[in-house]
């Protein structure tokens, strides 16, 4: 046995992710987001938390899936990782469950190369649930997105 | 001129420096061969010094002095430290601790320091360790001197326990006095008065409690007690006290030299603290004995101080200062909801009862914008008084004009910035305007001029010090960087005059020829850049030999309300800083000119450069060439000008700048953002991005 690891799950594109629950500050419906100009199109600006101005990234976007227009069950995932303060746009995020360390397995190599970087495995819910573990870290590093925004040049 | 303004600054702020002294030098009784911990407190040392002169507290600096010389030596290696130098480095720091309560309680700060001040220079002239028996013998020597000039001080309360007991030694009568008031008295006050006029016909009172003001003030219940010194018998006492009317009882207890002691004990820590500053005690065995008692009751004199400081301000954590004004935008939010839901449903007293909060709510958020933001006059105001004594004792003549006072800094910069400020002030007045003789064989004016400038420029406050003194000479602080071996000779060469003159700031280095008390030990400039780099800030210099030397300070707004214009470009909100607009204007299409693929208009009989602010930030929904009438925002950049065109103009407000978070960092022509009172976020545009 590994050890107990609480995960929210959010969904994203028919998909399902986790964060360890202690990154997660709080989580918000949609509220009007201030875009800031001149900045990769991921990040969809900066909203108002309760008196704090937290910059807003849509993980659609910056996983490279199609972005979306928001639904009812849209939420804004705030996080804090290394003294960064970020919310994250996801399709919907209803549960916070228990998985075993154990149960995560590195990501597969087919995804291969920089993208890879921000997940940190796969772990198996039962018979056909799969949960993507995020490496928040890497999420946030902007050095991968330029040399994104380099390869895609 | 009224020290009060600043009274409670200083108190404040020597606790904190008394404290981190205590702290650090406990610090480095363990770890004696960290040299960097004797850089700390050799700061705290020389800043307590120079706040202590300012305040004219002469003995308070005088003493500081000695031991920061004791210090010096220490720092560089010349002297080891070992228990005497501890010993006496502590008992100077109870010395200081009693002085500083004394200023609390409204005293003069005025002790005699001789004794710890012998010491201190016999460390110096490295001759202690051959005359400690000698000394303590003189000391001895000289007890009937000190008690002599203490009895004329007889109202410090650091020597009440030397005093009493060298006045038994001399045939007085010691008493303790506790005295009744009636219950039902009505002037309690003017009673205690009178008894202490009784009492003062025909002795000393040493000590009261509560304190005379106190009393004078009501502040007390029914009982006050004393300690006096007379040569009347008792029953002759508590007859003539209690023969003022309405006066209940008075006990009058006599002490002798055993009773002495024991009192001497449990009373407060300040009288351990006294015990332990007094080296003149007649035993030595006790005055080592005290000396330490004193350093393990440090940690209360600390704690008395803060209850004991007057009461007008009180320091609050900024981050509740953060929390609250988090809260309150809120509960902005919800105000607004609330607004329009009542006007929705049309309920006079519910419409009423939302204009009512309306109101109360922007009294409090006035309030609670303007907590954190202090006006830099708050710093500034005490330097007067400093440069006027200071240019006295150097002989020199010096104006300090101030301007830009006005100018709001962040609480947590203001806090910071006195420090380095009065080092930089010391250092023009010091090193920068030379002396009159040498102003006027060089064609200037006798009287010096000291420039003391704050302002807003973007998200920056600068504050400026520049004098028209000598200026600096690269040649000397070149040979004086090498010989302190900061740079190498070949390094030296190829340095720029502003990289030179940024040595000045290099650890350990100083130019003065001779260690002055004003400045000149190489601390200083050293402490002021490293000071200003925490602050996030950074500071420049430029000079020019023989006209003068500018420092300027740039430091960060990173929280601060300025005014801002609102503006709209399709559906977003900007806001721009108020500081550098120069006006607001309408033009038509057809003004605007082509000149050399630049599009330029007349404005004020000038030809600026105009921008589209919604190309710089790429606005999804509004584009003024659909317009034939274009609003423009004129902004300034030292004296650069530009025009930006805009959609609509909004309003003026007052802002809370924010900054973007640190995963936004560097962002083209934004400064920070705003919450606006509608919730949402609005950019701030830096205007000095805009105007290359």
């Amino acid at each position: 046995m590994g050890e107990e690891l609480k995960v929210i799950v959010f969904a994203l594109a028919n998909e399902e992710y986790g964060i360890e629950v202690d990154k997660v500050r709080t989580i918000e419906r949609m509220t009007p987001i201030t875009r800031v100009p001149k900045t990769p199109a991921f990040i969809k600006g900066v909203i108002n938390l309760r008196g704090v101005v937290v910059p807003v990234l849509d993980l659609r976007g910056r996983f490279g899936l199609s972005e979306s227009e928001p639904t009812d069950n849209s939420r804004i995932i705030i996080v804090a990782v290394n003294d960064l303060e970020v919310g994250f746009i996801v399709d919907s995020a209803n549960d916070v469950i228990d998985i075993d360390t154990d149960s995560i397995d590195s990501p597969p190599e087919v995804i291969g190369g920089i993208k890879a970087k921000y997940l940190r495995g796969v772990a198996k819910l039962g018979e056909n649930r799969l949960l993507i573990m995020l490496n928040l870290a890497e999420v946030l590093n902007k050095n991968e997105i330029i040399q994104l925004e380099q390869l895609e040049d | 001129m009224d020290m009060n303004a600043y009274l409670s600054m200083f108190i404040d702020e020597s606790n904190d420096h008394l404290q981190s002294l205590n702290e650090n030098l406990l610090r480095l009784e363990s770890e004696p061969e960290d040299l960097s911990i004797v850089q700390v407190i050799f700061r705290s040392a020389h800043t307590l010094k120079g706040m202590s002169a300012t305040m004219g507290f002469e003995d308070l600096a005088s003493l500081t002095h000695e031991m920061e010389n004791v210090l010096d030596l220490v720092r560089n290696n010349k002297l080891k430290m070992d228990s005497f130098i501890f010993d006496t480095l502590f008992k100077g720091l109870d010395a200081l601790e009693s002085m500083v309560q004394d200023i609390v309680g409204g005293g003069t700060g005025k002790a005699d320091v001789s004794p710890i001040v012998t010491s201190l220079q016999s460390i110096v002239k490295g001759d202690y360790k051959t005359t400690v028996p000698a000394a303590g013998a003189s000391t001895h020597a000289k007890d009937s001197n000190v008690s002599r000039d203490a009895n004329e001080n007889m109202a410090l309360d650091e020597f009440q326990i030397s005093v009493l007991k060298h006045s038994m030694e001399s045939g007085h009568n010691v008493y303790h006095i506790q005295v009744a008031v009636k219950e039902d008295c009505v002037l309690k006050a003017a009673r205690a008065y009178m008894v202490f006029d009784i009492l003062e016909r025909n002795g000393e009172v040493i000590k009261s409690d509560p304190s005379v003001q106190e009393l004078e003030q009501e502040k007390f219940d029914r009982f006050f007690s004393v300690y006096y010194i007379s040569q009347l018998p008792e029953q002759t006492l508590k007859e003539q006290i209690e023969s003022v009317s309405e006066i209940e009882s008075a006990s009058v207890t006599i002490l002798d030299q055993e009773s002495m002691s024991l009192l001497s004990r449990p009373s407060t820590a300040e009288a351990t603290a006294v015990s332990a500053a007094d080296s003149s005690a007649p035993s030595e065995p006790a005055a080592a004995e005290s000396g330490s008692t004193g350093r393990t009751a440090n940690a209360k004199p600390a704690a008395q101080t803060s209850a004991g400081a007057p009461t007008r301000t009180i320091r609050v954590d900024i981050e509740r200062l953060d929390t609250l004004m988090n809260l309150f935008s809120e509960l902005l939010i919800d105000r607004v909801r609330l607004e329009q839901l009542s006007s929705e449903i049309r309920r006079s007293d519910l419409t009423e009862t939302v204009e009512h909060m309306t109101r109360v709510s922007g009294d409090l958020q006035n309030i609670v914008l303007k907590l954190r933001m202090v006006p830099v006059d708050s710093v500034f105001n005490r330097f007067p008084r400093m440069v006027r004594d200071l240019a006295k004792s150097l002989d020199k003549k010096v104006d300090l004009v101030i301007s830009g006072a006005e100018t709001e800094l962040d609480r947590t910069v203001i806090d910071e910035i006195g420090d380095p400020l009065v080092h930089l002030l010391r250092n023009s007045i010091d090193h920068g305007v030379e002396s009159i003789d040498e102003r006027i064989a060089a064609g200037k004016k006798d009287t010096g001029t000291v420039n003391l400038r704050a302002f807003h420029s973007g998200n920056h406050v600068f504050i400026e010090i520049e004098d028209d003194g000598k200026g600096i000479n690269r040649d000397k602080v070149l040979s004086i960087a090498i010989k302190n071996e900061v740079i190498s000779a070949e390094q030296a060469n190829s340095l720029s005059d502003e990289e030179v003159y940024m040595l000045l700031f290099a650890p350990g280095f100083s130019t003065a020829d001779k260690i002055s008390d004003i400045s000149g030990r190489g601390v200083g400039l050293d402490v002021v850049k490293s000071k200003i780099t925490s602050l996030g800030g950074h500071v420049s210099v430029t000079s020019t030999l023989g006209k003068g030397t500018k420092f300027s300070i740039q430091l960060p707004l990173t929280l601060s309300i300025i005014w801002a214009m609102l503006i709209k470009l399709g559906s977003e909100k900007y806001a721009i800083p108020l500081s550098s607009i120069v006006e607001t204007a309408i033009i038509k299409r057809e003004q605007v000119r082509h000149i050399h693929g630049n599009r330029m208009i007349e404005f004020r009989n000038a030809i600026i450069p105009i921008l589209s602010l919604s190309r710089i930030l790429e606005s999804p929904d509004f584009d003024e060439e659909q317009e034939t009438d274009t609003e423009i925002v004129v902004i300034r950049k030292g004296d650069k000008w530009a025009a930006v065109m805009v959609d609509e103009f909004i309003g003026q407000s007052e802002i809370v700048l924010k900054p973007l978070g640190k995963y936004l960092t560097n962002i083209e022509a934004v400064s920070g953002a705003t919450i606006l009172g509608d919730g949402q976020v609005a950019l701030i545009i830096d205007p000095n991005a805009l105007i290359k």
